[in-house]
């Protein structure tokens, strides 16, 4: 990351984000190009947010901009600001003017290789596995299994789990008895009430509208 | 034949490994076996104190590792029973004053020598552990019926395993049988469905262990001890003699004892 008063550059997920400070254009401009320049081939490929703030840009500028970025080797394909005078001459140009909405990942379970652990999990042991995990013994309290798709327990789940460990809000968790310490489906968790309430069958948990639900295995 | 290595661990402090190991070897040397007790808890010994045999050392079991003494040497016999041995710690190392492969050696000698040789494993995963877990023919987990010794003892069952020196078989120690009637103590069912491992034995908590622990007498060697009695039955066990497992029984309040005797007398009074 680099914090020189009118430019910052910044790593994301989705590409590099550039943040244009409150300074007269000119020297935005001049000092941009220079910190592209030092930064030499290091992002070149690379696809550029540009985060414009209040300020408000006409197309002309913009197209300025987008040529400095390629003259370096990278992209502007977003151009974020507050103003909308500014989204509009963006949108004209052909640039996104949202943050890409992250892309859920393809449902792992069907495509990867599945994995079946034939023992019981005990505290301090755990297993990850991009697919999905099938545990033929228990998960006792203090283990721990991560699964990129689906968990299946076939026994005593009290461990923690984290089922669709890569964003799959679809995964499901499935134990013969389940009463986890921490259960997490996606990017939602969930604890068991503080009541206790041992079912003695199967029982699946799910993400219903953003929560996790817990529903008999016949259902 | 060689002697057996029996290891006494338990991942969480306090919960009776140095108890466990004192009473059984005075339980296996009372029925004519040669046994040698172990402290593995070097820098923190405790074993010589609660076997009474504190003021006898003289060698330690680091001195017998880096040879400053014969192995014999550092063997302090027992004041009550001949066949009984002591292998003290030394007080002023640490965990890393010895190797895994020095205790194997040690432990190899000491079969040798003894029917059987218990470690007292110190608490916790780290080196102290490793030292005492690594020359164990048999491990002996042993655990208090609460939840957080019991997931301390699911720990150690399970590197144990991933040692490859499993099963290990389970002691349950210091159990209330008043709080486990009243559902206030987790019961051995309970303690067995999570570690579902050999259960050896089940001690229950006596008073008495507290005060032999500090007079360096263990309870074994005294009559009348719940705690004694229940030692006596794992001895048995380990010798591989089929003892039934006696239920523990709280003792009867005293308006039981005087329902028990207005019923006897068939309300008759």
């Amino acid at each position: 990351m680099m914090a020189e008063g009118t430019v910052t550059i910044k790593g994301t997920k989705d590409g590099l984000l550039v943040i244009l400070n409150q300074d007269d254009w000119p020297t935005t401009l001049s000092n941009l190009k220079e910190h592209l320049v030092q930064m030499g081939t290091f992002f070149t490929g690379g696809k550029v947010m540009l985060q414009a703030g209040g300020r408000v840009l006409e197309a002309e500028e913009l197209e300025t901009v987008a040529g400095v970025f390629s003259t370096q080797g990278m992209t502007l394909t977003t151009v974020l600001s507050e103003s909308a005078a500014t989204r509009r001459a963006a949108h004209r140009l052909g640039f996104e003017t949202e943050r890409p909405k992250p892309q859920p990942p393809p449902r792992p379970a069907a495509t990867m290789d599945n994995m079946v652990v034939r023992r019981t999990l005990r505290s301090g042991q755990s297993v990850h596995h991009p697919g999905s995990i099938v545990v033929i013994g228990d998960v006792n309290p203090g283990a721990e299994v991560v699964a990129g798709g689906d968990i299946i327990v076939w026994g005593h789940l009290r461990g923690v789990v984290h089922a669709g460990a890569l964003g799959d809000n679809e995964a499901i968790v499935c134990a013969l008895a389940l009463a986890p310490t921490q259960l997490r489906i996606g990017n939602q968790i969930a604890r068991p009430p503080e009541e206790e309430m041992e079912t003695s069958q199967p029982e699946t948990a799910r993400v219903r509208d953003d929560q996790i639900v817990v529903e008999d295995w016949d259902r | 034949m060689p002697g057996r290595v029996i290891t006494i661990t338990s991942g969480k402090g306090g919960v009776g490994k140095t108890t466990a190991t004192a009473n059984l070897g005075v339980v296996l040397a009372q029925r004519g076996m040669r046994v040698a007790v172990v402290d593995a808890d070097i820098g923190l010994r405790n074993l010589d104190v609660v076997m009474g045999l504190e003021n006898r050392i003289i060698y330690d079991l680091v001195d017998a590792v880096e040879g400053h003494c014969r192995l014999e040497q550092a063997l302090i016999r027992d004041k009550r029973l001949p066949e009984l041995y002591l292998l003290p710690a030394a007080q002023t190392r640490d965990k890393s004053a010895v190797s895994e492969e020095q205790m194997c050696e040690l432990c190899n000698d000491l079969r040798e020598i003894v029917d059987f040789a218990l470690v007292d494993s110190p608490a916790g995963i780290e080196q102290g552990y490793r030292n005492a877990v690594a020359p164990a023919d048999e491990i002996l987990v042993i655990t208090t019926p609460e939840v957080s010794a019991v997931r301390d003892a699911d720990r150690i069952i399970g590197l144990v395993e991933a040692e490859g020196k499993g099963p290990a078989r389970l002691i349950i120690n210091r159990l209330k049988p008043a709080m486990v009637q009243r559902g206030d103590m987790l019961d051995t069912q309970d303690v067995l469905d999570v570690l579902a491992v050999e259960l050896v034995g089940v001690v229950p908590e006596d008073e008495k262990i507290i005060v032999s622990a500090n007079q360096g007498r263990p309870a074994a060697l005294l009559n009348g001890s719940l705690a004694g009695q229940a030692f006596h039955r794992i001895g048995g066990r380990l010798l591989g003699e089929v003892v039934p497992f006696v239920e523990l029984k709280a003792p009867p309040s005293f308006l039981e004892r005087l329902l028990d005797i207005f019923q006897a007398t068939g309300g008759d009074l």
